[in-house]
């Protein structure tokens, strides 16, 4: 990476800064989450036709999608941060890899619970040992460890170092996710949607899903950077108690 | 509707998880602030 750019990164380690801007974007994620969520989902679930062979079922997409969408994309996102963590020491990586896992851990888990709704009325079972489904269950198991990691040492940096470690080990599982349905026979159905060609859905039904993931993406952002906001102060919190500490023990 | 049971169980968890996960960062939020207020009342407004 260039200086210009490890510079721009430092500058928002700063944490003044960072508390400036995130005030001034939050808002806006909020929003335009909310009402991209309220049209996506109000579309796919009153609007959008019936699939001819899935019947209603196939409305649990607009929910099951869009998150499993962001349970890889909200590890990306660990794994940069992390590399931000162990390369350039960035203190602000640190926070955010932490807001960032249990937020990912839980849409993990709405993933897994959706296609769990989804999967018993279509293929007749809550749960298959099926590659995609059970590489998924391990990116959730990744998760929870980030989260029980980072918070296991009584020195926090050596959390933050573990817990970066186990991010980059972890990326191997996202091209198991993205490719186990054309490396292996699975239940799990194909991918319907691909920057490279034409999607294989119906227009009528691909707009509300675009809205509906476009709005839980703005959703997860507005949380991690809510909670990483809270991160900041309270790291801020401890820094003035223990300066007060020290000068009360010092007179 | 078909399945409507299925697509109940999926909305709901659908808005309660995220709606769960943000409002416990707006409190988490606003807990700091007023701590920090307490603390020191110049970084109130951060």
């Amino acid at each position: 990476m260039s200086s210009s750019s490890t510079w721009s990164l430092h500058r928002f380690a700063n944490p003044g800064q960072f508390l400036r801007l995130s005030g001034a974007v939050l808002p806006y994620l909020t929003v335009g989450a909310v009402l991209l969520l309220a049209v996506g989902l109000g579309w796919g679930l009153f609007f959008v036709p019936a699939d001819w062979q899935q019947g209603d079922a196939v409305r649990i997409m607009y929910i099951h999608v869009p998150a499993a969408w962001l349970a890889s994309a909200g590890y990306t996102g660990l794994a940069v941060c992390s590399v931000m963590s162990l390369v350039w020491r960035h203190p602000l990586a640190d926070l955010a890899a932490a807001e960032i896992s249990p937020v990912g851990a839980g849409f993990t888990a709405l993933c897994l619970a959706t296609g769990s709704l989804w999967g018993k009325p279509m293929w007749g079972a809550w749960w298959v040992w099926d590659a995609r489904l059970t590489s998924v269950l391990v990116l959730f198991f990744l998760y929870i460890g980030h989260v029980a990691l980072v918070r296991a040492f009584d020195d926090p940096t050596r959390g933050y170092r573990a817990g970066a470690i186990l991010a980059l080990v972890g990326v191997v599982n996202l091209p198991v996710i993205k490719f186990s349905v054309d490396w292996w026979n699975t239940l799990h159905q194909q991918a319907s949607i691909s920057l490279t060609g034409a999607p294989t859905m119906a227009l009528d039904m691909l707009w509300p899903l675009l809205i509906s993931a476009i709005g839980y993406t703005l959703c997860f952002a507005a949380i991690v950077v809510a909670r990483t906001r809270a991160a900041v102060m309270e790291r801020r919190i401890r820094g003035l108690l223990m300066a007060k500490a020290a000068s009360d023990t010092g007179a | 509707m078909t399945h409507l049971p299925f697509i109940v169980a999926a909305y709901a968890l659908g808005l309660a998880i995220p709606a769960g996960y943000a409002i416990a960062a707006w409190q988490r939020v606003a807990g700091a602030r007023r701590k920090l207020a307490a603390i020191d009342p110049r970084m109130s407004r951060p």
